[in-house]
């Protein structure tokens, strides 16, 4: 295989011993300490790692580029033979954008909303002198048409706000081709994405990348993803190298430690549910015929579901679907426009605040987002004391004792953890704070809007883990929302399908997740991608024969 | 608090320069009674008496020490601006914060009253009303006060509005906060910084709005000393300045007095601001 580069040819890029350090608190720390890299041209090279790896510094450096507060320390990347660090500025702008491209994470924010596509796209080849600003146009197009956007001719005239997530990412990389670079740096490009959009996404940036014989860094957090796109895969942990490999050994049997636990996170499988000690048959939550609207347009119809006592119930479903509505109706943010919520057995008051205090106390939800959901201005003990004291009415020293034993359960300790700001704790502890917050106040009941997906895998791991523990020793009932499947697989008893405010299918885990599916839980199931390098080529290759193409 | 300490520490230079002469003025304001070497408006020389002993910044067209008045000035006029930048914040914040957090037809309401009251040119409108009212020292803060609240309240309400839709006021919704928790421990700290810069900016323009109605002779009154009057006082004199000799120049010096005392505070209480709001912005973090 000439991919594997022993044809001898002087690699594209070569990164030797490079150290990179930030500026925090007026301290110089090292980001990327010691890492080499070499690429061949042609080939893909997967970086991943956890949040503060180090990847996203090290994929900028590769163009000679550091993030403000940023600077090189020691090392050298040679480009096609170019030293990079320590180049004029003049040099490092004629190769950025014409000979290495780069593709952020967010193509929304790193579009301008305020110039056409095409506008945009035709900035860099006509800057460079590559092409005259219709070239540029009719090279867009034809690009577009590669990347299987719908409407080539058209599309690059639409405003950024006027395209989808996924057709924007993919817009995106067409921009980042317009001057054929020998290299293009893809950071996180599909993780906004929803699963059925992603793997179009996925699909167009392989073969365009494939097809023009681009050399690529393909940053991520998600392994599956990575097996798809990536020749050889660098794992990266806290800004050193762990480990380098091919991709399909890597995968096979990765050497370290620490590679086979992030391999390991997505085979946590919860107890059977027979461990759980109330199984009751009435419901303890129950929808009927729910329907609700923003202003005119309505976002849910005709809901019908019920949570069993000390369950869990898992709704799935894309962006917009109505899963958080759902959560929104539950906890009485928003009013139902039709139909009726029971808990207890008993109707439940539309809005929170024409809720009892004891009701409000039952029933608690956790937020996808803790950097958002903590008062950046409280401490941990005031987080956490404020329901004990609402609620409970817990005062002084029982309060306090209370909010150690509540800091005991989530896993942090109580002498590092009570004085700290939101600031001060990780993405992970911010979420266990979060939950520790809701189980202040006791509750029945516990909403989890997407608790996990704002974290790394492993985090994320620990905290369903202990979710579960949590289920187990206290008969929490749970309502999952989530759009990972792993996730249902993991933690979920019963499953509902969630599509354009309907629900579409709903069952327990194992009749939900086996054949025969519904239509979309098939294409919602199927385009989850899975630790196999071929899955990506399976997939197309069945969907081509569905559509008879 | 110690957080603040901490960063009063690292202040630059210029926010020191800042503090030490907004210490200055207070201490000055707060002990008038000590250091002016004479009454405030009792007549103890001649007229026009050239800046010597024992006057040493001259008399006025009475007789009147000028460094006595300027020292009590800075009691009246910073003391008075104080109280109504305060009183205009109290208003201001909790009207804002309540407009942004009840929302509907309050925000509504309240927000188009202070469209209105901002349509009209505020000194215009100060001068209307203060002549109806009167000239009294409460009048003069209450008018100034709820004129300038207007802006205090946009500011309030802006801010509270970027914190609303946070996921942590959407849990104290949920645990069923009353509104006033939620503004005081959940909107409040977080939009402190910004309102505390306001407070500086806001300072200024209502110590130069006193200034300016004073000197229009709707401020404070005589014989009460105060710095915008004195510049209207001693404005005249700059015609019979003679600057052939240093003693007669100081007449053309007298109205730079009281102004270089407006000057030099509002410069001050700019430094600091200045400086809050690079902590509040987040660079220094």
């Amino acid at each position: 295989m000439a991919r594997d580069g022993n044809d001898g040819s002087a690699p594209l890029l070569e990164i030797r011993g490079l150290c990179i350090a930030g500026r925090s608190d007026r301290l110089w720390h090292e980001i990327v300490k010691d890492v080499d890299l070499v690429l061949r041209r042609g080939e893909v090279l997967g970086l991943i790692g956890e949040s503060g790896a180090g990847k996203s510094t090290l994929g900028l450096a590769a163009m000679g580029y550091t993030k403000a507060g940023c600077r090189i320390e020691r090392g050298s990347i040679r480009f096609d033979g170019q030293e990079l660090v320590g180049a004029p500025t003049e040099t490092l702008r004629r190769l950025r954008g014409a000979r290495i491209a780069y593709v952020a994470q967010s193509a929304a924010a790193a579009f301008n909303p305020a110039y056409r596509l095409i506008n945009q796209y035709c900035e860099g080849p006509v800057r460079h002198g590559r092409m005259s600003r219709r070239e540029a146009e009719a090279d867009a197009v034809a690009l577009y048409r590669e990347m299987r956007l719908p409407d080539p001719e058209e599309i690059g005239f639409r405003y950024p706000h006027q395209v989808s997530g996924g057709q924007l990412q993919r817009a995106m990389t067409a921009m980042a081709m317009s001057c054929r670079p020998d290299l293009i740096i893809f950071d996180e490009p599909t993780t906004a994405l929803d699963v059925t959009t992603q793997i179009e996404v996925l699909a167009a940036i392989r073969a365009i990348v494939r097809d023009h014989h681009t050399a690529a860094i393909y940053i991520t957090h998600d392994l599956a993803v990575v097996a798809q796109m990536a020749d050889r895969i660098k794992v990266l942990l806290r800004g050193r190298e762990v480990e380098e490999a091919n991709t399909r050994t890597m995968i096979a049997h990765p050497r370290e430690d620490y590679t086979k636990s992030l391999w390991a996170v997505r085979t946590f499988r919860r107890a059977p549910a027979a461990a759980s000690p109330q199984v009751d048959k009435a419901p303890l939550l129950a929808l009927r015929s729910v329907s609700a609207r923003y202003g005119a347009m309505p976002v849910l119809s005709d809901i019908d579901l019920a949570v069993r006592r000390g369950r869990t119930l898992a709704i799935v479903g894309e962006s917009g679907s109505g899963k958080s509505t759902t959560a929104r109706v539950i906890m009485g943010l928003l009013a139902a426009s039709r139909g009726t919520i029971e808990f207890d057995g008993k109707p439940l008051p539309a809005a929170c605040r024409d809720r009892p205090r004891s009701l409000q106390r039952r029933m608690q939800m956790i937020h996808q987002m803790p950097d958002t959901a903590l008062n950046p201005r409280h401490r941990v003990r005031d987080v956490i004391g404020r329901p004990l004291e609402f609620f409970l009415g817990l005062r002084g020293r029982t309060k306090e004792r209370r909010i150690r034993e509540l800091l005991d359960q989530i896993e942090l300790e109580p002498d590092r953890f009570i004085d700290r700001l939101p600031a001060e704790l990780s993405g992970g502890q911010k979420q266990r704070v979060c939950i520790a917050r809701a189980l202040a106040a006791e509750p029945d009941f516990v909403i989890c809007d997407e608790v996990t997906s704002a974290l790394d895998q492993l985090v994320a791991e620990g905290i369903l883990r202990l979710l579960d523990r949590l289920q187990r020793e206290m008969g929490l009932t749970y309502m999952f929302i989530t759009h990972d499947l792993a996730t249902v697989r993991s933690i979920a008893d019963e499953v509902v399908v969630m599509l354009g405010g309907r629900i579409v299918e709903q069952g327990p885990k194992d009749e939900v997740l086996a054949p025969p599916h519904h239509r979309y839980t098939e294409i919602l199931l199927s385009s989850v991608p899975e630790m196999d390098p071929d899955w990506l080529d399976r997939r197309l290759a069945t969907r081509r024969e569905a559509t008879g193409r | 608090m110690t957080g603040w300490l901490a960063r009063l520490r690292e202040a630059p230079a210029s926010a020191w320069i800042g503090i030490l002469l907004i210490l200055g003025y207070a201490g000055v304001a707060i002990l008038a009674p000590l250091l002016a070497p004479f009454p405030e408006t009792a007549i103890v020389g001649p007229q026009y008496h050239p800046w010597t002993a024992p006057h040493y910044l001259g008399t006025d067209a009475l007789g009147r020490d000028v460094l006595s008045r300027l020292i009590w000035g800075a009691r009246n006029t910073v003391g008075i601006a104080l109280v109504t930048t305060a009183l205009a914040f109290l208003i201001g914040t909790t009207m804002g914060f309540l407009a942004a957090t009840v929302g509907g037809h309050v925000d509504a309401v309240s927000s188009r009253m202070v469209d209105v009251l901002m349509a009209i040119p505020s000194l215009i409108f100060a001068l209307l009303i203060l002549t109806i009212t009167g000239t009294s020292i409460l009048a003069l803060i209450l008018v100034i006060a709820v004129l300038d609240s207007t802006r205090v309240f946009r500011l309030s309400r802006a801010v509270a509005q970027g914190i609303i839709p946070l996921d942590y006021i959407e849990v104290a919704r949920m645990r069923g906060e009353g509104l006033f928790w939620i503004i005081r421990r959940e909107i409040l700290p977080n939009a402190a910084a910004p309102l505390i810069a306001e407070f500086g900016l806001r300072f200024c323009f209502v110590f130069l709005f006193i200034a300016a109605l004073s000197f229009l002779g709707l401020g404070l009154q005589p014989p009460t000393a105060d710095w915008g009057s004195m510049v209207r006082e001693s404005a005249k004199l700059i015609a019979f300045a003679n600057f052939g000799s240093w003693q007669t120049a100081t007449f053309g010096l007298a109205p730079l007095l009281p102004a270089g005392a407006v000057a030099l505070l509002t410069v001050a209480v700019n430094l600091v601001v200045d400086w809050i709001l690079t902590i509040a912005s987040g660079l220094k973090e």
